[in-house]
């Protein structure tokens, strides 16, 4: 019998003849809804990752890009990194970046490891939404946009539409029911990287970036 | 005596030596007015943290019950669920390895490293990696394994182990870090800078992920419906290890297991708030599978490790399953009056503090740890914060008994009756005799004030501190007879 077989089997003549009963998740959380308008989520997220010491700024879907040239600029950016393949990654392509290089992900990661180590700046990333309750965003990874864009660089900057802000994680995993088909790589994001490790002292910048700088797309007259 | 609990020599495992090192080592703890400071700010510090995380007490016992329900629903399907995880994972392309003993589970890892020709494994923090040893299993074998979490690191460098399983370097003021540094790192100066200290170990731990073989990490949940391992993290090291080195391995205990991925979205909440008192922690990382084809980065292979290690011995009997249901927040212990006094190493463990005393004697036997459970004054303050209601107090008394009593042909655990001792059993069937029953109760009191003059003066460990007891000249049922 193989180390598996020896385990399975103990734990199956252990296991209780009846399982209990599934828990019931929603007694938890439907009283606890807050039924809030978009606004008041937005609100909500902004404050909750700010708290996180993330940077928030709210811009519009024609106005994004020239606000991430100009926070580049403010912020010495010299080289930006992004996935050229998406939504966002076309409206870069457009733009124009006075004080910075714009440098589309290409190839696989072994081609721009030394790069992405020690010569890029930032990493740009869209996301799939945000969480209120929180103030958390959520990246899946995909062929354009890999895992290290917002990992390895110093500062993240992460685009967000405010209509994507749902209210809390159970809520994200139920209605978009996220169980039927995960990417290799799903990742909530709270701030950048932080440790309390020495004497519970607050520092930011452990290995991860430390900047994080959030872009809000809000159509215009929404909350600013 | 002199001896320095603190203080570890490289490498060297920590294991129960005997009860007299568990006394001696307790007993310098608190003579050292330095680690008990350290201690009781730390964790007054935790404590007040988590408590501004719960300020509604419906909130709270609800979230408590229903992560005490997911817990439990999923231990009382473990083995499907753990077939389930099997199957989805390698569905995933994800390897899957199964370990009943820490050797077992090095070897298996040894393996990948042999295979793989690595040099260097860069590791993410993982509690069951300290469990079975490993940094001393690779370094013997010739791999070199690094800590990359900045407490675990500078307890690394430092040839300690972790005294906290969430705080590994809690025991460290920031001057005895910045000495550490600027001896061990070439080139750094002394600073107690906090800020620059993270600087410096951020910039020597950048170029070992970039360079690293495999990464290796912990898992704080992993999910049988869709196959992934979910990680817990603030400093983006278990993201690095995870990502970047071109194998991952990941490492759990069998029992860190829920079905559906919805139910680890309150278990994460309850999580976070009870080990450090954050909303939400900065990472939380959920791996389903290795690079696949069009995917630009990620390692080529991932593989997990499933260990037993006494987890199955716990599983067994219902009432010591419960020790299986923990998330390893650390609560229990930064509540704990014994852990704040004595801190984490004094316990000679890995899992120190309440946790400790209820999961150790599964994983080491009762012969090396049933003293354990007898280091509590069973205050219940574990049991009240322990986010999914382990009944703590209860499972160390069960503990005692298990170790003191007689052994006997079926045992619930390894070591089963290693602290029996037919004499003091004897003394305490006598003393339930007497007291049982009113007549030999009345007899026994009767002579005791008579021959009151006969007490021994020397009373072994009571009057060691203490004035010896002596039985009154009068009984209280004599004295209510002469007021009546
Ligand atoms: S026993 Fe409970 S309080 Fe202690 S670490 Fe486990 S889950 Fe946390």
């Amino acid at each position: 019998m193989s180390a598996r077989d020896r385990i399975l089997a103990k734990l199956r003549a252990a296991r209780p003849a009846e399982p209990n009963a599934l828990p019931d998740l929603d007694a938890h959380y439907t009283p606890r809804a807050r039924g809030e308008a978009k606004t008041e989520r937005l609100a909500r997220f902004r404050a909750g990752i700010e708290s996180f010491h993330a940077e928030v700024h709210i811009s519009s879907e024609a106005d994004w890009p020239a606000l991430l040239a100009r926070l580049c600029a403010d912020k010495q950016v010299a080289t930006m990194l992004y996935g050229a393949d998406t939504p966002a990654g076309r409206r870069l392509d457009q733009a124009t970046f006075p004080a910075t290089t714009l440098r589309p992900w290409a190839g696989q990661v072994e081609e721009l490891k030394a790069d992405l180590f020690h010569r890029v700046d930032a990493g740009f990333t869209q996301t799939r939404g945000a969480i209120a309750e929180t103030g958390t965003l959520m990246l899946w990874s995909s062929e354009a946009e890999p895992r290290t864009l917002s990992l390895v660089p110093p500062i993240h900057f992460a685009l967000l539409d405010a209509n994507t802000i749902q209210p809390t994680f159970f809520d994200v995993l139920r209605t978009e029911n996220w169980a039927a088909g995960l990417p290799t790589n799903a990742l909530l994001i709270s701030g950048p990287s932080k440790t309390a490790d020495i004497q519970q002292t607050l520092a930011y910048g452990a290995h991860g970036p430390k900047e994080l700088v959030v872009i809000v797309i809000n159509a215009e007259g929404d909350a600013q | 005596m002199s001896h320095q609990p603190q203080q570890q020599s490289a490498g060297q495992p920590i294991a129960f030596v005997s009860a007299q090192a568990l006394r001696a080592r307790m007993h310098d703890a608190v003579n050292n007015p330095h680690l008990r400071q350290s201690f009781r700010g730390a964790m007054d510090f935790l404590m007040a943290k988590r408590a501004a995380q719960f300020p509604d007490q419906d909130e709270l016992d609800s979230l408590r019950s229903l992560s005490e329900g997911i817990r439990q629903y999923s231990l009382s399907k473990l083995p499907e669920l753990l077939e389930q995880l099997e199957a989805n994972l390698t569905r995933n392309g994800v390897k899957v390895h199964w370990a009943e003993t820490p050797d077992e589970a090095n070897a298996i890892m040894l393996g990948i490293a042999r295979q793989h020709q690595a040099k260097l494994i860069v590791k993410g923090k993982s509690m069951v990696s300290e469990e079975i040893e490993f940094n001393h299993a690779m370094e013997a074998a010739g791999v070199g394994a690094l800590e990359s979490d900045m407490g675990e690191y500078i307890v690394q460098l430092a040839g300690e182990k972790p005294s906290h399983i969430i705080m590994p370097a809690i025991h460290q003021t920031k001057q005895q870090i910045a000495k550490l540094f600027a001896e061990k790192i070439p080139g750094v100066d002394y600073t107690d800078n906090v800020d620059a200290l993270i600087r410096i170990g951020r910039n020597v731990l950048r170029d070992k992920f970039e360079s690293a073989d495999i990464g290796l990490s912990g898992v704080n949940f992993a999910v049988a419906e869709t196959g992934t391992l979910c990680l817990v993290e603030n400093e983006g090291n278990g993201r690095m290890c995870t990502t970047v080195p071109k194998v991952h391995i990941a490492i759990t205990g069998i029992e860190k297991i829920v079905e559906k991925l919805e139910h680890v979205a309150p278990l994460y909440s309850i999580l976070t708030r009870s080990a450090t008192g954050q909303a939400v922690s900065t990472y939380f990382n959920m791996i389903s599978g290795p690079r696949k084809a069009g995917d630009k980065d990620g390692p080529e292979e991932v593989h997990l490790v499933l260990l037993d290690n006494g987890r199955s011995q716990a599983y067994a009997d219902e009432q010591l399953r419960k020790t299986l249901q923990c998330i390893r927040c650390g609560a229990c212990m930064n509540h704990c009056p014994v852990y704040t006094r004595i801190g984490g190493h004094a316990y000679g463990t890995t899992y120190p503090g309440p946790i400790g005393k209820i999961v150790s004697p599964h994983m080491m036997g009762l012969e090396q740890t049933h003293l354990l459970p007898t280091a509590s004054s069973l205050c219940g303050a574990c049991g009240e914060v322990c986010p999914v209601k382990i009944p703590i107090p209860e499972l160390l008394i069960r503990l005692r008994g298990e170790a003191n009593s007689a052994p006997h042909a079926h045992p619930a655990m390894v070591g089963q009756g290693a602290a029996y001792d037919p004499k003091i059993s004897f003394v305490w069937r006598m003393w339930a005799r007497l007291y049982g029953r009113p007549s030999t109760y009345r007899a026994f009191s009767w002579l005791a004030t008579r021959f009151r003059a006969l007490t021994p003066r020397k009373q072994s460990g009571w009057t060691a501190a203490r004035t010896p007891l002596q039985p009154a000249p009068r009984r209280l049922r004599d004295m209510l007879k002469d007021r009546r």
